[in-house]
Formats: structure tokens, sequence, C-alpha cells
């Protein structure tokens, strides 16, 4: 990776924009319909946008939205943030290695930034080796940006039109996440651990879909996780020399 | 709703939701993880990403819906396969958007 070594912290970070941006476009309808949501029920527009601004969670503020037009108890709207938010908790997990010889004030904000979408962009590409320790974290700061401007513009946006297009939800822009999510998954099923990670993971994303507040993605992430851990465990003890080292050495992005 | 109340839930939201996501990061130069933990935690890119996905994928409504009707089934197993076949990201997500919407108004225009 010569090229790389070359390049300056603005085109780092100008890596991590791009390669978050279908994912920035699947959101950006998201965004819109948090805006015109929050305004539909009467709330200030100021609070969705400070909410945006401030919180910065996706579906944690669709949902903290949804109590509030319900008139549920503050500590209930806070309490429910934590639990939708707690998968949050595996992405800093598993992002301590690449972040401990970084500033504090750095680590500060990549904190307030680790959404999915960044996660999911940047993580995998320390896997395969197209950041490290001393470019990451920059290219981790452009994805952030971006998803964190997208997300800003598109809330005030949809505050101030209300229904900004009509149906608009209905378009089925948010595709483009959940095929940018398979782009990022697959190159990782090389090994049959992930495959037994996914398989069950998926499984009971579904059967667990009726539990409240995000709940059963968070159960059925902790059992893709497991389940991929042993298959991992007791797949290299029956043949040493098939085990995987969390490389995947995926195409270049 | 009062001001008060406002500034009260946002600021609470904030202090649940950048805890979670900074509170491993404060500690990262200390936090030592055990090989096994380490070991476990290469799967959470894969548990995760599949978790908030395959719901939107195979339910409508809260309803399986697996049939030749649900445009994001069509474009979900296109986007797999090209990802499986030829691991290349981009073009992954492009076969995935364009049969997603192929299929959309496909069904719409049949049924």
């Amino acid at each position: 990776m010569k090229v790389l070594e070359h390049m300056n912290t603005r085109q780092h970070m100008q890596r991590g924009a791009v390669v978050s941006m279908p994912m920035i476009l699947g959101g950006v309808p998201f965004g819109l319909l948090f805006g015109s949501l929050a305004s539909s029920y009467g709330l200030s527009p100021w609070f969705a946008i400070a909410m945006s601004a401030i919180v910065f969670a996706g579906s944690a503020q669709f949902v903290a939205v949804g109590l509030i037009a319900i008139h549920a108890p503050i500590w209930v709207i806070v309490s429910t943030t934590f639990i939708v938010n707690l998968r949050h908790l595996l992405y800093a997990a598993d992002m301590v290695k690449y972040v401990k010889h970084l500033p504090m004030s750095v680590r500060l904000i990549m904190g307030f930034g680790l959404v999915d979408e960044t996660y999911a962009a940047v993580r995998p590409m320390y896997g395969i080796g197209s950041v490290d320790e001393k470019t990451g974290h920059k290219v981790y700061l452009g994805s952030f940006l971006a998803f964190y401007i997208m997300w800003n513009v598109t809330t005030i946006l949809g505050v101030l039109s209300g229904e900004l297009i009509p149906g608009m939800s209905e378009w089925g822009l948010e595709f483009a996440m959940v095929a940018t999510f398979i782009g990022i998954i697959t190159p990782y099923l090389k090994h049959s651990p992930f495959w037994f990670c996914m398989l069950s993971a998926g499984v009971s994303s579904v059967v667990l879909s009726g539990l409240p507040n995000n709940l059963g993605l968070l159960v059925s992430a902790v059992i893709g996780v497991v389940a991929g851990y042993l298959a991992d465990v007791y797949g290299s003890s029956s043949n040493t020399h098939q085990s995987t080292d969390g490389n995947t050495q995926g195409s270049e992005r | 709703m009062s001001l008060l109340d406002s500034v009260l839930i946002i600021f609470g939201m904030f202090v649940v939701t950048f805890g979670v996501r900074f509170v491993l990061f404060a500690r990262a130069h200390k936090v030592v993880m055990p090989v096994f933990v380490e070991r476990a935690l290469k799967f959470v890119p894969v548990a995760v990403l599949t978790a908030i996905i395959i719901p939107m994928i195979f339910m409508t409504d809260n309803q399986m819906n697996v049939s030749i009707s649900n445009p994001w089934l069509i474009g979900g197993l296109a986007a797999f396969v090209i990802g499986i076949w030829r691991q290349h990201q981009l073009l992954t997500i492009f076969v995935g958007v364009v049969v997603f919407f192929i299929a959309k108004y496909m069904i719409l225009l049949l049924l």
C-alpha cells in the first residue's frame, strides 16, 4: 500500500466519505422522515434539529419521538434509548484495539460518531489492510463527518417541509443500505464460522422481531457472535490449520 | 412539552448514547481484551449487520413475506449471489439496487 502513505489527512477523510456514499444515500430518506415525523407530532423544529445534532442516533431518535408522542415519561425515553443503542457497545469493544494509541480528543469524536454505518464502512478496511493505525481514524472521521452533515441537513429539510415529497418513504431508497451491508458481509463468508454466525443471527432476528425496542436485534447479534465463536473454536480444534484470522482477504474497495 | 422536558430528554438521550459508544474508548489504553473475547468480537460485523437487514428483507409489515412479489427479497438475493461470486462491494451494491428497483416496478405493473 505504498500509495496510501503519501496521502494527506484530507485525502484519507475523503476516502472515508467516499466508501460511505451508498449508505449516506440510503440514509437521506430516514433523515427527511425523522424531521417531518417530528414536526407532524407537533414538536418544536428546534427540538428535532437539536436531537439530530446532539444525540446523533438514527433508530433511537425515531423510537424517542414515538414515545414522546404517546407522552411516555422521560426515564422511559432515556432507558429505551439506552437499550436501542446497546449494540454500539459491541462495535466499541471491537474497535478498542484500533483506537487505544489515539489521543483522547480523537477518541471522543470517534465515540460520538460510532454509528452502524461508519462502523460498517470503516471496520472491514482494517481487516483487509486498506487502513492502519496511522490512517484508520482519519478515514473514520471522514465517514463520520459525511454522515453527520447528511443527517443534520436532512433533518432540517424534513422539519421545514413537513411532508417534503409525499410517499418518499415508500420509494425504497433504504434498500441502498441493505445492499451495502450485504456487500460488507459476503467477503467474510469464505470461512465457515462466519456462515454459522450469519445464519443464526439471521434466523434469530426474524424469530425475535416481535420484541420491542430493537431487543430482537441485540439478542440476535449476540447469538450470532456466540455461534460464530463456537463454530470457530470447535472447527479449529478438529482441523487445526483451518482457523480464521479475522482478516477478510476481500477485494480492494 | 415544556422547555425543561425538551432539554432533559435530549440531555438524557445524549448521555446514554454517547456513554455506550465512548466508555470503552475512554479506557482503551488500559483495556486488555482476553484472547477469547477478541476471537468472538471478529464476528460482530457479520452478526449485527445480518440482524439489522434480515427482517427488512424477509418481512413486510411484521409478516414473513417469502414470495417473488417481495422486491426486498429479490434484490437482497441478487446482491448476496453477486457478493459471494465476485467479492466486489460496489458491484454488489449496484446489482442489488438495480434488481430491487426493477423488481419493485415490475411488481407494481403486474399487480
